[in-house]
């Protein structure tokens, strides 16, 4: 077994145009997703906008410089997150597969192993 | 034989390791006690007791985060038959699996499934050495990091997945019909193992016509494999080929096989191609060609496949159907394109045309080209012979 970490994407501007009943559909989506495949999720969240973001990095003086927002400007931001565990790729791609993501899409990578 | 031997190490590069080294005991085993009746399977069976060896010593840590999944516990057993078919079935979906992008997948299929040098690899796909060399790391790492698993599909993804296995087969068959590098014009054994995998293939799915087009196009392909070299080992286009030695029983196998595949209608991008070389395998002679059936069919195929290379190929059909200077313009259209710069069927195909318009210096200057370009030695004394003819 491996763990995946599935980042979900989407068009912040889009979101921000749709009503209640929508984000309660969607909101629905995700507690049906975690009845389906509950045994295999190891975490996950919602996150706040990108624009509550806040980015660190290091200078060339190796000095450390905050900024604001997402560290990469990017149409779509990661609006949520889930840690899946997955005999595979296919398998984890399989569990992916369900997850509402309206304005956007789903990126799956490999947990990898600190030893 | 790597194939067999991925199964148990679940690392390519290990694998390949494995595989050498067994070619190495079998030079000083053979040599000692005479080479065994089933050479490869005895080769098999050594590179996997290797690959369990150097699977024991591994640090148990790392093995789980970066081996290759696969469905089998049956490493330790003798090799059949049978398990080489599984195995190349298996190696060749996980080459292909979406989540590398295609040119990632062909190319990895080549090198792992074929046992094609990283040159001959970067040759097929008209880009630089080091480039193909990277991407062929990439891939491989991801395949071990991502846990892409070593499996044949579950036959409700299987069509999803079939198109870039067939790409695959068939770039493999182009890649062993006429070899980019090198002083044959051919590698039977590619040609060959491309054989075999769209037979596998038709067998995995009997009713799909691509895949029946894609053995269709094999076999009419390869039946002019007896007429395709002259009596002094030359090279004979199409044109100057005796087509009694072409193989009739792969022609009329070939033909019953694209015919059904049309039949099923929407013809995709094999069955065109598959179409194409079954208008040659139906004239008896040259002259007897429906040159503005083919055109026909190439346009459709553009459709399907837009590539310059099938624009080429449609170029050349054209300078036959219409005449040398219609094939000309259309072929110099192609000419800035990135993709042709340094395919030697462009500059060729442009001499062709040149020398039918008798502009012989012109003509001269691109058969050079051509020359320069190809790195294959049986075209490239072919293509000297048509200078010499020329004056």
């Amino acid at each position: 077994m491996a763990e995946y970490l599935v980042l979900i994407y989407s068009n912040e501007e889009s979101w921000a145009a749709t009503d209640e009943a929508f984000s309660a559909k969607i909101m629905e989506g995700h507690s049906k997703f975690g009845e389906k495949h509950g045994a295999s999720l190891r975490g996950g969240n919602a996150l706040e906008p990108s624009t509550t973001a806040t980015s660190i990095r290091t200078d060339a003086a190796g000095k450390s410089v905050t900024t604001d927002g997402p560290f990469a400007e990017t149409k779509e931001a990661i609006g949520g997150y889930y840690v899946v565990e997955a005999a595979d790729l296919d398998a984890a791609i399989a569990i992916a597969k369900d997850i509402p993501a309206p304005f956007g899409g789903i990126e799956v990578r490999p947990i990898g192993a600190m030893s | 034989m790597l194939a067999a031997t991925i199964r148990i190490t679940r690392d390519f590069d290990v694998a390949e390791e494995c595989v050498q080294d067994a070619f190495a005991r079998a030079l000083a085993t053979w040599a000692q006690q005479g080479v065994p009746k089933n050479p490869g399977a005895w080769l098999t069976t050594v590179a996997r007791r290797r690959a369990i060896d150097v699977g024991r010593r591994r640090d148990v840590a790392t093995r789980s985060q970066r081996f290759l999944v696969t469905d089998d516990a049956d490493a330790g057993r003798e090799v059949t038959d049978g398990d080489f078919e599984d195995d190349r079935l298996r190696l060749i979906f996980t080459c292909c699996h979406p989540s590398l992008a295609t040119d990632t997948q062909v190319a990895l299929a080549l090198r792992m499934l074929c046992g094609l040098s990283t040159t001959e690899v970067a040759k097929a796909f008209l880009v630089k050495e080091s480039a193909m060399a990277a991407r062929l790391t990439r891939a491989k790492k991801k395949i071990a990091l991502a846990r892409i698993p070593y499996r044949v599909p579950e036959r409700s993804e299987l069509r999803g997945r079939i198109d870039a296995v067939l790409l695959v087969v068939h770039l493999l068959f182009t890649t062993g019909h006429t070899s980019p590098v090198g002083e044959k014009l051919s590698q039977i054994d590619l040609v060959e193992r491309s054989l075999d995998l769209a037979l596998m293939l038709r067998g995995l799915l009997p009713d799909d016509a691509e895949v029946a087009s894609l053995l269709a196009l094999i076999l009419l392909t390869d039946s002019r494999r007896g007429a395709r070299i002259g009596a002094d080992g030359e090279f004979l286009a199409l044109a100057d080929q005796d087509r009694s030695k072409w193989h009739r029983d792969s022609i009329d196998e070939g033909l019953a096989l694209v015919g059904a595949s049309i039949r099923r209608g929407r013809p995709g991008r094999f069955t065109l191609m598959a179409a194409i070389a079954a208008v040659h395998s139906s004239a008896a002679h040259w002259d007897e060609t429906d040159w503005s059936e083919i055109v026909g069919l190439y346009d459709l195929l553009l459709e399907a496949w837009p590539s310059p290379v099938v624009a080429l190929n449609r170029a050349v059909a054209l300078s036959f159907a219409e005449g040398p200077l219609a094939g000309l313009m259309a072929i110099d259209e192609l000419s800035t394109d990135p993709q042709l710069s340094t395919y030697p069927y462009l500059a060729a195909a442009r001499g062709d045309c040149l020398e039918r318009l008798e502009r012989l210096p012109e003509a001269r200057e691109a058969f050079e080209e051509a020359a320069l370009l190809t790195e294959n030695h049986v075209e490239r004394d072919f293509l000297r012979l048509r200078i010499a003819q020329l004056s």
